[in-house]
């Protein structure tokens, strides 16, 4: 296998965060040792509810967060603590496309100038002129290159979001984290993007970090995804494995909650998983997962699995009981899990 | 309380038809729309933003400013006509015969009261008689009915004690109070994770079996409509486009927006490397709604200029019973377009 | 009430939240043009508009009003004063000679001293707005976009601005600075005295604009705008200037023509209590000052100035609430 493009190892982010009234310190642990390999041209999906720390990972990734340990390798070079000058010429490899359409455009500013803005801000001089970089940034992601001299809000959520692709595109990065980029659209518009993004990928040869909360939309775009729960990598694996065998109770959990259209009238296992997502103020010890899981035992509570691959499949898994490997995992229900899995027809 | 066939369903609009009066212009946010709905049925209304999905929700709620919005057609909630109705009267249905559930539960709750005291406010607005107690009681019996541990710990807490979950079910169990016939429910777990929206959309459902009362989920996610909805209405351009049930829409849809959103949406199933088939183009504005078929400039198989580019299509039934379709393409030419063309790349099959 | 009143809100139903895709020429329409278009829908704002500039035209240019009225402002005319030292005629002495009539005793006239006072109030208010509004800039900016302890400086240096009462320090202050460059006998320069005034307004007024482009930097900073910038490798330079200060014109124009009359209203004061410019330089204050003294006699010498100081409060303070629902139409209605 090749050498990866980004390598993150035990990358951590603990946020400080004063709690209650008599102002005392506290610590949030967003991120909690996460370890990542991105190779060029892949995508990378990163899955998990709210709170398992993806975006901050995400943000890590380009460095607009400083970690707070653990260390991210961009071509084989550790970039985890460089300064803003020392980080100037990787800045042009490493960009970030996001999720909300509308603040992520500056409202003052025509729209070539925000897709200019990357060559304007490292002194780049494209052959052609900056305006002509810029019209073919904009027919590059499906625009009208015309509509140079507009402004953001004459434009519908996807248009926007293209502008936004077209800036990050700019400097011709190896490697895009892309936050959430199509949830905050409209279905039929989700569609425009995911399908644009899989083109650039294509002809680009772009390595990808997808962040999504939603796993239709990461099955269609990442060849490897991560899931995270709680500021942990939980599980990952090849797109196949996690998807039809997955491991983690989490995993598993988290695909069959997904109400997918595909799967209407199909009898179908459901698990149901009960609370809400503790907070990362203070997570539960051992595995994180273990106050919603229906496989938790003692040794749950006192002892964090880590994240390891076991009987020679490719896929990690940081469980203490995992689903077995094997095609025929996916259709096996839990013994113990009665009350938290039902048989259902819809 | 089962309706009789003949009966008139429990809530009837017909030719609901909303306009707001901006300074950029004339905004016709729901271009009459018809359907009925009878108890213990849930009526999944899909699509885009400014499909006008939710403005013909608040307008059944009849929380449209007056001096803005103009209504006009006829809403019909067990016999009452609600369009034109006075506030006074309006506000008496209002929480007791219909009641709402919203997207976001923070902002729906008041910061400074307690969750008890929201709940049994919004149950003594309706039962002046009931003492203090009865309502506290009916109350954290709810709390407990909506799936919350501890109701009677959890009572005397203030929303932000909550989780987002959590708070949403305290939503739900305010709007189910007074026992409402019919409930209006928008978005409500858009802004939860998957596996609490499941939680969610299993307590709606069990709710509703229990409470027998008719249900309309707004959202714009076929995949959740799909899961809970009996019926399914499919909204484009402030018309109705499609109406069915949920498995005449998702196993045979007869409009080629419906086609077009099956087949746009990503699935667990099926071969992540096929493109998915997005809609070309963007959600038109209401202020300029398209001559004709709405839909038609982003249409696929529309027959230019004429029919689809000129009169607006009816929603007319098509062969199977019940289902209805607003679409000039003859029903066979659908047919075989939806078989030959669609039904494989789609998801539904 | 039932508790769903409490849950709709109203903004929520905005139907000009429905997306719009406009197809018009290939140049774009910028805000600020937007900011405009609403700007002269709105007929209130138009009128102050129009009022506030005709006054601020009239005071810039009293000389040439001057010339053309053929008065000056300390010309006497003591043969129209009756011997009960009040104007000869109707309403104070009102005239095709004397518009606005003459001043009791002294006989000046007083549409033109009201046009001179016009010059003094316009000058000394927007200077106090511009170095007030300058400072609160850098400082609001500096303050909100660093955070950490120089924030915590500039908000301490802001709240004690705001706890120190304004009056009476300025009560305290003007006679301890003029004594410091005049003797006890001197004759205080006008100019002199209209610095000191600017520079008491200056230290006290820049704590509003400084509060409020603090803030909005706070909320901007977060924007994902800004982070694309910082992830393109932008320094602080680009982002404080280019990237956030076109956001900040807005709020900061509005803060300004609010800002504008309040020192108008102020700068009255001040020489309504004889600590800001005294007789004979023409001033607001002074001249309704002067006419509590022949209120019976003469009420329009009180009137006629009052009502000019109210149409100018007035006009600027409509213009600028006209300015904020324009460039923020969400914030209204």
């Amino acid at each position: 296998m090749t050498e990866p493009l980004l390598k993150v190892r035990g990358l951590t982010k603990h946020f400080a965060v004063r709690q209650g009234a008599a102002g005392g310190k506290a610590l949030v642990r967003a991120v909690d040792g996460v370890d990542l390999d991105v190779h060029p041209g892949e995508t990378l999906g990163l899955v998990g509810e709210s709170g398992c720390g993806k975006t901050t990972t995400g943000r890590m990734l380009v460095r607009l967060l400083d970690p707070t340990s653990g260390s991210i390798e961009f071509e084989g070079r550790d970039i985890t603590r460089l300064g803003r000058s020392a980080m100037r010429p990787l800045r042009q490899d490493l960009q970030i496309i996001f999720q909300d359409p509308y603040s992520s455009l500056n409202p003052r500013h025509t729209v070539g100038k925000i897709v200019a803005m990357p060559l304007e801000v490292n002194g780049i001089k494209p052959p052609g002129g900056i305006k002509t970089r810029v019209q073919e940034l904009l027919e590059l992601v499906g625009l009208n290159p015309e509509h140079y001299n507009r402004f953001p809000h004459e434009f519908s959520g996807g248009q926007r979001q293209r502008i936004g692709i077209a800036r990050a595109l700019a400097l011709r990065p190896k490697l895009i984290v892309a936050d959430e980029p199509v949830s905050a659209l409209d279905v039929s518009i989700q569609a425009q993007v995911v399908n644009l993004l899989r083109d650039l990928q294509r002809e680009l040869d772009l390595a990808f970090v997808f962040i999504a909360h939603d796993l239709a939309v990461v099955r269609h775009f990442s060849r490897r995804v991560a899931v995270m729960y709680l500021g942990k990598v939980v599980e990952v694996g090849d797109r196949a494995d996690i998807y039809e065998r997955p491991r983690h109770p989490y995993t598993k959990a988290l695909l069959s909650a997904v109400p997918d259209v595909a799967a209407f009238g199909e009898p179908r296992q459901r698990i149901r998983l009960t609370g809400d997502v503790p907070t990362p103020l203070n997570p539960p010890s051992g595995c994180r997962f273990r106050t919603r899981c229906w496989k938790a035992q003692d040794i749950c509570a006192t002892e964090e699995p880590a994240l390891i691959t076991r009987d020679g499949s490719a896929q990690a898994v940081a469980c203490h009981f995992p689903e077995p490997a094997g095609p025929e995992a996916a259709v096996l229900v839990p013994a113990q899990a009665t009350a938290h899995v039902s048989e259902v027809t819809e | 309380m089962t309706h009789d066939a003949a009966d008139p369903p429990y809530l009837q609009v017909d030719d609901l038809r909303v306009r707001f009066s901006t300074a950029d212009g004339e905004v016709r946010a729901v271009d009459g729309v018809s359907f009925g709905l009878g108890r213990g049925r849930t009526l999944g209304i899909v699509g885009e933003s400014g499909s006008g999905k939710s403005v013909t929700s608040l307008a059944v709620m009849g929380l449209h400013d007056p001096t803005r919005t103009t209504i006009t057609g006829a809403i019909t909630l067990g016999g009452r006509q609600l369009v034109g109705m006075p506030d006074d009267q309006m506000q008496k249905l209002r929480g007791r015969d219909v009641a709402m559930i919203f997207q976001d539960p923070l902002s729906a709750l008041h910061p400074f009261y307690t969750v008890g005291r929201q709940l049994v406010e919004a149950y003594r607005t309706h039962h002046p008689g009931e003492s203090k107690a009865q309502a506290r009681k009916r109350a954290v019996d709810m709390l407990g009915r909506v799936g919350i541990p501890q109701p009677d710990r959890r009572f005397s807490q203030y929303p932000h004690e909550f989780s987002g979950g959590m708070r949403q079910r305290v939503m739900i169990a305010m709007s189910l109070m007074n026992d409402p016939a019919l409930l209006i429910a928008d978005e409500p777990t858009t802004a939860l994770d998957v596996t609490v929206q499941a939680q969610i959309l299993d307590l709606l459902a069990d709710l509703q079996r229990e409470f027998h009362s008719a249900v309309i989920l707004i959202t714009h996610d076929l995949g959740v409509v799909s899961q809970v909805a009996d019926e399914v209405l499919v909204m484009y351009g402030g018309r109705a486009v499609e109406h069915g049930t949920v498995a005449q829409v998702m196993r045979g849809p007869q409009h080629p927006y419906t086609w077009g959103l099956l087949a746009s949406i990503p699935s667990l199933h099926g071969d992540p490397d096929v493109d998915l088939k997005p809609i070309k183009g963007n959600p038109p504005s209401l202020i300029n709604v398209p001559a004709g078929c709405a839909f038609h400039p982003r249409c696929a198989y529309a027959m230019k200029p004429e029919p689809c580019a000129a009169d607006v299509p009816q929603l007319l039934p098509v062969l199977a019973d019940g289902h209805r379709v607003a679409c000039h393409l003859p029903e066979d030419r659908r047919t075989s377009i939806y078989t030959e063309e669609i039904a494989h790349v789609g998801v539904a099959q | 009430m039932s508790m769903l009143q409490i849950e709709t809100d109203p903004a929520g139903m905005d139907p000009t939240a429905v997306p719009v895709a406009p197809e018009r020429g290939m140049v774009g329409r910028s805000p600020g043009r937007l900011a405009w278009e609403r700007l002269r829908r709105n007929r209130t704002a138009m009128v102050s508009g129009w009022i506030m500039l005709f006054l601020v035209v009239l005071g810039v240019s009293a000389p040439l009003v001057e010339l053309l009225y053929g008065i000056g402002p300390y010309e006497q005319f003591q043969d129209r004063i009756a011997n009960n030292s009040l104007p000869l005629g109707y309403l104070g002495g009102i005239s095709g000679d004397h518009w606005f009539g003459l001043e009791p005793k002294l006989g000046r006239d007083i549409f033109i001293r009201l046009v001179y006072g016009l010059r003094t109030s316009l000058l000394i208010a927007t200077s106090a707005a511009v170095i007030t509004t300058a400072i609160g800039i850098v400082l609001g900016i500096v303050a909100g976009y660093l955070g950490g302890w120089i924030d915590a400086v500039i908000s301490w240096v802001i709240d004690f601005a705001l706890a120190l009462p304004f009056l009476i320090f300025a009560l305290a202050v003007m006679p301890t600075v003029t004594a410091r460059f005049y003797g006890p006998r001197d004759e205080i320069d006008v100019p002199f005295r209209i610095a000191v005034m600017i520079l008491l307004f200056a230290m006290f007024g820049w704590t509003g604009t400084a509060r409020l482009v603090r803030g909005q930097v706070i909320s901007l900073r977060e924007r994902e705008f800004v982070e694309a910038a910082r992830a393109s490798g932008a320094g602080l330079g680009h982002i404080l200037f280019r990237q956030l200060l076109p956001n900040l014109w807005a709020p900061i124009l509005v803060t300004f023509s609010l800002a504008v009359p309040g020192y108008i209203t102020g700068e009255a004061a001040l020489s309504f209590l004889g600590i800001g410019i005294v007789e004979p330089t023409p001033d607001f204050g002074v001249m309704i000052s002067n006419s509590l003294d022949y209120m019976d006699g003469d009420p329009m010498y009180l009137i006629i100035p009052g009502f000019v100081i109210f149409l100018l409060v007035l006009t600027f303070n409509l213009f600028g609430d006209g300015l904020r629902d324009a460039l923020d139409p969400k914030s209204s209605r």
